[in-house]
């Protein structure tokens, strides 16, 4: 055994001695919980899909949710108003401003989740799921990044490939 | 006080325009009197004082003691400044007033807090926080269960990613430091370390992130890299002492000492342990900035390195020339503070504050330097260093990397995030403090 990897055994003993130590003096009052009673409250969507709910909806259904929904603080058309545009936009996020679902949003798991969670501002959790797939085909076909026809469901939305998703860069790749 | 007025100068002065020894106002009082009179005859040594008289107070009993006490109401000035006082779509920010403060521990009611949709008003009975995902066992915990847990303390900084966004203006924009850098606050936070009850659900080794969820309506959720998590992420209970208030997320919050203060969920209640990030709203959209190059940066975390100086600053303007102490606040996502640099001619020449105690990692640093201001045009700036090495760039080594506007934005916008660069303030003749890129 190098030196390197005995110091790295001795590391790895202290570590789990620890550990074994902290969960030693831990009261363990955590309640068992099952994934049954958590349903209600397990509604991350991962970017490839995972979690997303039975359903789907098409751009046409979710238009008229918009227009009964959002549009008093997103306005008419989605262009904006109290809340954020949510429609078109520049062709180009810059720091003058400018992100848009089109230019900007790398994944549309996120359309739906954030939609799901947080959407109406005055009522969240109040859409159907059905509703939240319709609302985000229609976000994505005005925004011109899947069609007008194009069926939104848990197999087809982690799918749609955003224009913008390749453009990241991680500031401290070191830190992931 | 047999020294002539040369040699006080020579001695004291230690970057140009009148920064002085930062040991002077310690190692001698007697000296810096003397320098006060030999730099500004007649201003401060001139007038007599007023012979004494009893005041009102003074000749009756005072109020009765409040159970939960208050500043004195002539303090009433000293307070957040909140925007979107309608409660409109898009968040409510109160900022923090650095310019009226001390020390490095902000007040809790002058922590700076962002809203999404109002304060819950949270039942501590009814609260629940789920851990979940990838561990063996699924749990719920309540506050009076976290309540029998071990807790550490720690003091440290919470700073919005968005703190100091208006500096990104291609022009400097005229407003005070609360409105330019009041996002950033330091406490003292108590809570249970979330590894220890991560451990207790017992973590799947192929788990690499988890995803925070808050109870307030908008369900906001950020994703933070497990490895953080384990090494000091904390389910913090108490703020300063007392329990944490509605504004900070009542009656528990994620806190990770040096991250951006979006990632420290308030109202906790779930975390839910992944493979992969959650590309939030919040992860995707807003905490990113574009870039100069074309691109796009995501998943900034770390507050750098940073400093500014408190006072003088826009609003604190001098009333005549004389010793005055520059008073600032250095910190640094990534540790301690080393070292701060000031200068007092746009950065021409440095001298090296002193760094009031306590210095803690991830924490607010307090420096001061005493400086003699000779009535002429300047312009003050701070640099910090942390332990590791990092050094606050200047405003024009951040702009080559991380770009600007093009024309300036509403001083409440965000046009971009985590900006660290050195802050110039401006000193006229008259002896009003503005800001300035310098």
């Amino acid at each position: 055994m190098s030196m390197r990897k005995l110091a790295l055994a001795a590391g790895m003993a202290a570590l789990a001695l620890s550990v074994g130590a902290a969960l030693a003096e831990s009261p363990h009052l955590g309640k068992p919980i099952t994934q049954a009673d958590l349903a209600e409250w397990d509604i991350n969507i991962l970017p490839d899909g995972t979690n997303l709910p039975p359903g789907s909806g098409k751009a046409a259904d979710g238009a008229k949710i918009f227009a009964e929904k959002c549009v008093a603080c997103h306005g008419e058309g989605g262009k904006g108003g109290i809340a954020a545009r949510v429609i078109g936009g520049p062709p180009k996020a810059t720091l003058d401003g400018g992100k848009t679902i089109a230019n900007y949003w790398p994944y549309a798991t996120t359309v739906f989740d954030f939609i799901r969670r947080s959407m109406p501002w005055t009522q969240p959790r109040s859409l159907t799921d059905q509703e939240v797939y319709a609302l985000t085909a229609y976000l994505l076909a005005a925004n011109k990044v899947i069609g007008e026809d194009d069926e939104m469901n848990a197999a087809t939305l982690p799918k749609v490939k955003m224009p913008n998703r390749d453009n990241f860069v991680i500031r401290f790749p070191d830190r992931i | 006080m047999s020294k002539s007025r040369q040699d006080l100068s020579s001695i004291q002065q230690v970057a140009a325009n009148g920064l002085l020894d930062r040991r002077a106002l310690l190692r001698s009082g007697v000296m810096l009197a003397g320098a006060v009179g030999a730099g500004t005859a007649g201003t401060l040594t001139g007038a007599a004082a007023e012979p004494l008289a009893e005041a009102p107070w003074s000749q009756h009993p005072g109020d009765p003691v409040a159970p939960y006490q208050h500043p004195s109401r002539f303090e009433d000035y000293v307070v957040r400044t909140v925007d979107n006082t309608k409660g409109e779509p898009g968040g409510t920010r109160a900022r923090t007033p650095h310019q009226l403060l001390k020390g490095i521990i902000t007040p809790n009611g002058l922590h700076f807090t962002i809203m999404h949709a109002g304060i819950p008003d949270i039942d501590p009975a009814q609260h629940k926080l789920v851990i979940h995902g990838m561990v063996k066992q699924p749990l719920m915990f309540t506050p009076e269960t976290l309540s029998r847990y071990s807790m550490v303390s720690r003091i440290g900084f919470t700073e919005c990613g968005g703190n100091s966004a208006p500096l990104f203006s291609n022009e400097p924009i005229q407003a005070t430091l609360q409105a330019l850098h009041g996002l950033s606050s330091c406490a003292e936070w108590t809570g249970v370390p979330l590894a220890a009850l991560l451990d207790e659900a017992g973590v799947d080794p192929k788990a690499k992130w988890i995803i925070a969820e808050g109870a307030d309506s908008p369900h906001l959720t950020r994703s933070v890299p497990l490895a953080k998590v384990m090494d000091d992420a904390m389910v913090a209970m108490y703020q300063n002492g007392e329990r944490i208030q509605p504004g900070q997320g009542y009656p528990m919050r994620l806190w990770l000492p040096g991250y951006e203060g979006n990632m420290n969920v308030k109202f906790l209640r779930r975390v839910q342990v992944t493979d992969q990030p959650g590309m939030t709203y919040y992860e995707s959209r807003i905490y990113t900035d574009p870039l100069p190059d074309g691109k796009d940066t995501q998943f900034y975390f770390v507050n750098e390195v940073k400093s500014f100086i408190t006072s003088p600053s826009p609003g604190l303007d001098l009333k005549e020339p004389g010793v005055y102490e520059i008073s600032g606040i250095a910190y640094s996502g990534s540790g301690r503070i080393a070292k701060v640099m000031v200068s007092a001619d746009a950065g021409k020449s440095w001298a090296q504050a002193a760094l009031q105690e306590p210095r803690l990692p991830k924490a607010f640093t307090r420096f001061t330097m005493p400086w003699r201001w000779d009535g002429g045009p300047t312009i003050l700036q701070s640099r910090a260093w942390d332990e590791g090495g990092a050094v606050q760039p200047t405003r024009e080594q951040f702009v080559a990397l991380r770009g600007q506007t093009t024309k300036p934005p509403n001083v409440g916008g965000f046009p971009g995030h985590h900006f660290n660069a050195i802050t110039s303030w401006g000193v006229s003749p008259k002896g009003e403090v503005k800001h300035v890129y310098a």
